[in-house]
């Protein structure tokens, strides 16, 4: 029996270095090859030597899809493609495409520059491996090769970030990557069509949360950012360069202006101009009211919004600062913070996940007091909010895709095991499917049953359509007989006829002839009329016919009446059928022996 | 198969394809060369278009003064100008279940064909085209709108009266099917029913066939067309090139193993070279701009404008032009330039007519581009009473559509020089055979028109196609009956139903299985799945019956093939007990007479016959024994 294989290396029962094999039909395909960013040592990528302990992955591997540009989902590649070795395809939608290597590259900056760790990938490794990604558009159908095929379809969370169908014959698999199900500020919702997957492999970051509305968390918000302005605190707010940032800033944005305040805001610089230019160049994949409005002005544009640079750090005064990275684990929003977190006037906010092991996880689970390298501790003093902005689909989300796609067995990874548990019942409860959640490393093993496709033809199709009427009667259905000509490779059922005729083969007629004595006190003719008269009282739904000649025909059976001069009252019948008839012919020979009814009527 | 054809304008097509109980729309191509017979629409008021006289035929029998007027020997109608539609008799439009749209140019029947007609069907097309699309039907909407003419003309439609009309107009044809242009609302209203897809995307229509739109190279958004089901492939190949412009190059290789390829939109220029024509315009240009003349290029908001753009862009660098200013004009300008993103929009200033900024801003000498093409109707209209009169200034044509004597006809006597640089970067007839050879359809379907020289170069022999087997040539109303017969549909086997087939190897290589099974069908998707068990009888008092039931309308028995070999048949006898056999030959085979029990069996080549009297288990025996030797099929 066919199966497909599912393998998380990464983000199995975890949030982080996201990359899962799926095995299907023959193939074998690595979704995402991501880093982990709770981990510095060889923990941060995927163990690749589950797939091979020495050599190249290429021929392992027949695709690598990325589904979207977060480190946790491509991170590894560099190290993957070009350390460990691969050199076939790598499937990313075109905005992935083009921002993927800025973080590859911001990232590498910051472990080996700054962190002065060496056999890290370099520049070059990293443009060698983009040298090797295939761009994808949305609905746009891939054939990576003969039989296998892949099919992004629109994920929101950020900008291009894609969910995947992977099809091979009739088996398929979609990857959700990460997504959202309600449309924000600069994206829209993720929209997959009832593609009916054997196995929905989905995120599970928020398996157990329900989030209130989008308005409520906007308006806490800014009343948050708001009230620590208003009594001179600076306010901190960690972000990665793209995506939730975006939307931040437009919310502030307009509150700026409303509210008409003076407080500045600034935006470390560097990434930000980048980023607003790709929003502007793959405007097509933000909502449509972006769009809409792109025209006559460009959302992207910030009047209130600033340049940050590093001596602002030490301004008095209240202020607004959005810095990278996301989970305080290193660079300008964790120099930030330290210089700001001995001020309880001052507030910081995390809008989105932070992953075990960096400082954003520690400070958001109430830690007071944190050590820093040099055996320095540092105290917390300033308020910590978390606001989930980051663009993941909640358990309601999570529902809602799967009742859109209608999988025949759902798989869980990307979340922390805990909830997925809590999920995984939930949707088993609701959905009655089977629902997996591996560990890194382990399999889960899914059984499919394909249907075989078949060439029938037409004629025999159609006649049996014919015949089947307009609406099928579930109490009797019709049973259709054809032949199945297995050949070359191909599967084709026709009529037998056909069969016989193609393969140029005789059919071998086999006939029953049956004699029947009768007596019955009539003429030979009126015999007839008699047997006919009793076959159509008997026989319902059978054509009967009364041939010129004398003869009765029931169906393609012929029943011939004679007797001898000398016993004109013994009749003897002459049945004849064919085996295919032989239902029919059986029957009628047993019904004729046992005579007339006497009470038939001559006509 | 059938594909009725609604238009004979090559380049401006719109068939429709019946194919697997679908009804496909293949574009819908607005003919507009129609409204070269009528007078041009002035935004301002024009004396000289006012006086003109009207007509009256010569012997003063038919006094048409109202609707004809005579400009320059010529009789042109005035009136709102009307295009020629597609077909819409030959078939009845509200049976289109879908229409595909090619390219830009190639929707603007839409509205014609979409409402009020009763059509309930969706519209495919990619999202450039959509948008440029709507932006095309918008400024046409615009420019018959912002001069509204209050009569119309019907009188020389009568086919009386057109007959002795002078000149094209006599020879104008369909113009009963001649109408004016849609509204905003209907255009809205067609344009809602588009349905967007990207370039490779598979699309399902009905579970029956599946479209998939390709790059075709030749504008934004441009896309040829695979209708395919399970065997049978049909391409449309729309208004494609293989130079490289602005698109996305051709998708050439999806296009193999076609049944029938439809060919449509050729190059209406074959014998102009589009880089030589560009050439032309831009030493044409820099000349009048030299001479402190201006320059007029009518064109489209959208499509070859931005090759032109950018091709002289660097020009005018190099000539030392860069002072003059560029200047384009349409009610929808500023869209077109968001929308396509495409060019450094510094250079050109774009103003939405000649009102407004534009007449504070406007400097000379300078170059405008600005529609309509026909010269009928657009800020054109202006710009050519403006400046027709100077023989420093030039016009300069580069959409190839309009014959550009016929276009400048109502502006005569014309002082302005005339340039006349067609551009289209359409497939020609050398770069076409090669693809064909390439892709090596079946069949091939085109217009009538490229099965043989243009008219007006009747010796070239290469400005046609010359194919094995011929094209299928169409034009207006014809209805072509496609030569490929569907033979094969696909179903599917439940697994269970798999399963339990037993198949028998009968050469080598071959093998075969008796299917008995249920048919499904459901949305045009059939499955097979294995017999349900009957239910067993509930006990009841009818039970005996049941016996005399006569048996329900089954399908009939396998038929069978095969020989029943003599000595085996009787060794198989003799173990069933039946041992006194008397074998008597014939000329055909044997004839066995079972003595015991007065039975004959009569044993050919390619047939068994058995007699058996009031002995039905002796018969059903013998009948198991016979099918023992017999393949069942």
């Amino acid at each position: 029996m066919p199966e497909i294989k599912v393998t998380p290396l990464g983000a199995g029962q975890d949030v982080g270095r996201s990359c899962i094999l799926v095995s299907i039909g023959g193939k074998n395909i690595m979704l995402d090859c991501g880093m982990h960013m709770g981990y510095n040592d060889d923990r941060r990528f995927p163990d690749f030597s589950y797939i091979t302990q020495q050599g190249r992955l290429t021929e392992f591997l027949d695709c690598v899809i990325i589904s979207h540009f977060h480190l946790d989902h491509c991170g590894a590649l560099p190290y993957m493609s070009e350390m460990v070795g691969y050199d076939g395809p790598i499937y990313m939608t075109h905005p992935t495409k083009a921002i993927c290597p800025i973080l590859l590259e911001d990232f590498r900056k910051i472990t080996v520059d700054k962190k002065g760790e060496t056999n890290f990938f370099t520049s070059q490794m990293i443009k060698d491996c983009m040298k090797k990604v295939i761009p994808l558009n949305l609905h746009q159908t891939v054939q990576v090769d003969d039989e296998l095929e892949i099919k992004a379809y629109y994920a929101g969370h950020v900008l291009g970030a894609a969910m995947v169908q992977i099809k091979v014959g009739s088996e398929s698999v979609v990857y959700t990557g990460d997504y959202n199900m309600t449309p924000d500020r600069h994206l829209g919702a993720a929209w997959i069509d009832k593609c009916r997957p054997d196995i929905l492999i989905s995120e599970s970051t928020y398996a157990t949360t329900i989030r209130d509305s989008k308005r409520c968390r906007e308006r806490d918000f800014l009343k948050k950012v708001h009230e620590t302005v208003e009594r001179g605190g600076k306010v901190l707010i960690p972000v990665f360069a793209l995506g939730r940032a975006q939307e931040l800033c437009i919310l502030l944005e307009t509150f700026w202006e409303r509210m008409n305040m003076k407080a500045p805001i600034y935006f470390s610089t560097g990434l930000t101009e980048k980023a607003n230019h790709y929003y502007k160049l793959f405007i097509t994949w933000t909502n449509q009211k972006i769009r809409k409005t792109f025209v006559q002005r460009n959302m992207f544009e910030f009047k209130h919004i600033k340049a940050f640079d590093r001596s602002y750090i030490d301004n008095p005064g209240p202020m607004v600062v959005f810095a990278t990275p996301g989970m305080l684990h290193a660079g300008l929003s964790l120099q930030i913070f330290r210089k700001w977190a001995g001020n309880e006037k001052n507030m910081i906010i995390m809008p989105g996940y932070c992953v075990q092991g960096t400082i954003g996880h520690k400070i958001l689970n109430g830690q007071k007091k944190l050590e820093l390298e040099n055996r320095q501790t540092l105290e917390v003093k300033l308020q910590v909010e978390y606001m989930s902005f980051s663009a993941h689909a909640d358990a309601k989300g999570i529902m809602q895709l799967i009742r859109m796609a209608e999988p025949r067995n759902m798989l869980l990874v990307h979340g922390e095991a805990k909830k997925m548990e809590f999920l995984k019942d939930k949707i088993e409860q609701e959905f009655s499917i089977n629902c997996f959640m591996p560990a890194n490393g382990e399999t889960s093993t899914v059984a499919t049953n394909p249907s075989v496709p078949v060439d029938i033809s037409l004629n025999l199709l159609k006649r049996e359509m014919a015949l089947g009427g307009p609406l099928p009667d579930p109490k009797k259905p019709r049973t259709m007989h054809g032949t199945l000509i297995m050949k070359d490779n191909s599967l084709r059922l026709v009529s037998p006829e056909q069969a016989l005729k193609e393969l140029g083969l005789s059919e071998h007629q086999l006939r029953f002839t049956c004699r029947v004595q009768l007596q019955d006190a009539h003429s030979d003719s009126d015999t007839h009329i008699r047997i006919y008269t009793h076959l159509k009282s008997v026989l319902k739904g059978y054509t009967i016919q009364h041939l010129p000649d004398g003869t009765v025909m029931v169906e393609s059976i012929v029943i011939k009446v004679s007797s001898s001069p000398e016993e004109p009252n013994t009749k003897v019948l002459l049945l004849s059928w064919s085996y295919q008839d032989e239902d029919l012919g059986s029957f009628l020979s047993t019904l004729l022996k046992k005579g007339l009814p006497a009470a038939l009527s001559s006509m | 198969m059938k594909l009725y054809c609604l238009s004979g304008h090559p380049t401006l097509p719109c068939n429709v394809l019946k194919f697997k109980s679908t009804t496909i729309m293949l574009d819908c191509g607005l003919d507009t060369t129609s409204v070269l017979q009528f007078l041009p629409l002035p935004l301002v008021h024009s004396p000289r278009l006012s006086k003109l006289p009207g007509w009256v035929s010569k012997d003063g029998t038919i006094n048409l003064e109202k609707e004809l007027k005579e400009c320059a020997g010529r009789v042109f109608v005035d009136s709102q100008p009307e295009f020629c539609l597609p077909e819409r008799e030959l078939l009845d439009l509200s049976t289109i279940d879908v229409i595909l749209i090619s390219n830009y140019h190639c929707m603007m029947a839409l509205p014609y064909i979409t409402e009020h007609t009763g059509f309930t069907g969706s519209v495919y097309a990619t999202e450039p085209t959509l948008q440029i699309g709507r932006l095309l039907m918008e400024e046409l909407v615009n420019f018959m709108e912002r001069v509204p003419k209050a009569q119309s003309a019907t009188c020389w439609k009568n086919k009386e009266i057109q007959r002795v009309l002078p000149g094209p107009l006599k020879d104008a044809v369909e113009v009963l099917t001649w109408k004016t242009c849609y509204s905003i609302q209907d255009v809205n209203s067609a344009l809602s029913k588009v349905q967007l897809v990207g370039y490779s995307q598979k699309v399902e229509l009905f579970g029956a066939v599946q479209v998939t739109p390709l790059s075709s190279g030749y504008s934004l958004g441009s896309s040829n067309w695979i209708i395919q089901s399970h065997y049978e492939k049909v391409s449309y190949v729309s208004g494609s090139s293989l130079l490289t412009t602005h698109p996305q190059p051709m998708d050439q290789s999806s296009l193999k193993n076609s049944d029938v390829l439809i060919l449509t939109g050729l190059t209406q220029m074959p014998t102009a070279n589009p880089d030589g024509m560009l050439g032309d315009f831009c030493s044409n240009l820099a000349m009048t701009i030299r001479a402190g003349g201006n320059v007029l290029v009518p064109c489209y908001s959208s499509g070859v404008i931005y090759d032109l753009l950018e091709c002289l862009y660097q020009f005018i660098e190099n000539a030392n032009l860069g002072s003059t200013p560029f200047y384009f004009l349409s009610p929808v300008a500023n869209m077109f330039f968001e929308i396509s993103n495409l060019i450094q929009t510094n250079k050109l200033k774009h103003y939405p007519s000649i009102h407004g900024d534009f007449s504070t801003d406007f400097r000379q000498p300078c170059v405008v581009f600005t529609g309509h093409p026909s010269l009928r109707f657009g800020d054109v209209v202006h710009f050519m009473e403006l400046w027709g009169k100077s023989s420093l200034n030039t016009i300069i044509f580069t959409e190839p559509d309009f014959s550009y004597l016929d276009a400048l006809a109502p502006y005569q006597p014309l002082s302005m020089k005339c340039v006349y640089c067609p551009i289209d970067t359409r497939l020609n007839f050398h770069q076409v055979s090669k693809l064909l050879k390439e892709v090596q359809p079946l069949h091939v379907v085109c217009p009538e028109q490229y099965t043989q020289p243009p008219p007006s170069q009747s010796h070239r022999s290469d400005l046609m196609l010359e194919l094995q087997p011929p094209p299928m040539p169409y034009r207006r109303c014809s209805v072509l009956g496609l030569p490929f017969r569907r033979r094969y549909e696909r179903i599917h086997l439940l697994p269970e139903l798999a399963k339990s087939l037993v198949p028998s190897e009968i050469k080598p290589g071959v093998s075969l299985a008796t299917v008995s099974a249920v048919l499904q069908s459901k949305d045009n998707k059939h499955t097979l799945q294995p017999v349900p068990k009957p239910l067993p009888l509930p006990p009841s008092k009818k039970r005996k019956r049941v016996v005399e039931e006569p048996p329900e309308v089954l399908a009939p028995k396998p038929l069978l093939s095969g020989s029943v070999p003599l000595e085996a048949f009787l060794a198989v006898l003799h173990k069933h007990g039946i041992t006194e056999v008397k074998v008597e030959e014939t000329a055909d085979g044997h004839i066995l007479h079972l003595q015991a029990e007065d039975t004959l069996i009569q044993l050919e080549e390619d047939g068994t016959h058995i007699v058996c009297d009031n002995n039905e288990p002796l018969r059903t025996t013998l009948r198991d024994l016979v099918l023992r030797f017999l393949m069942k099929l």
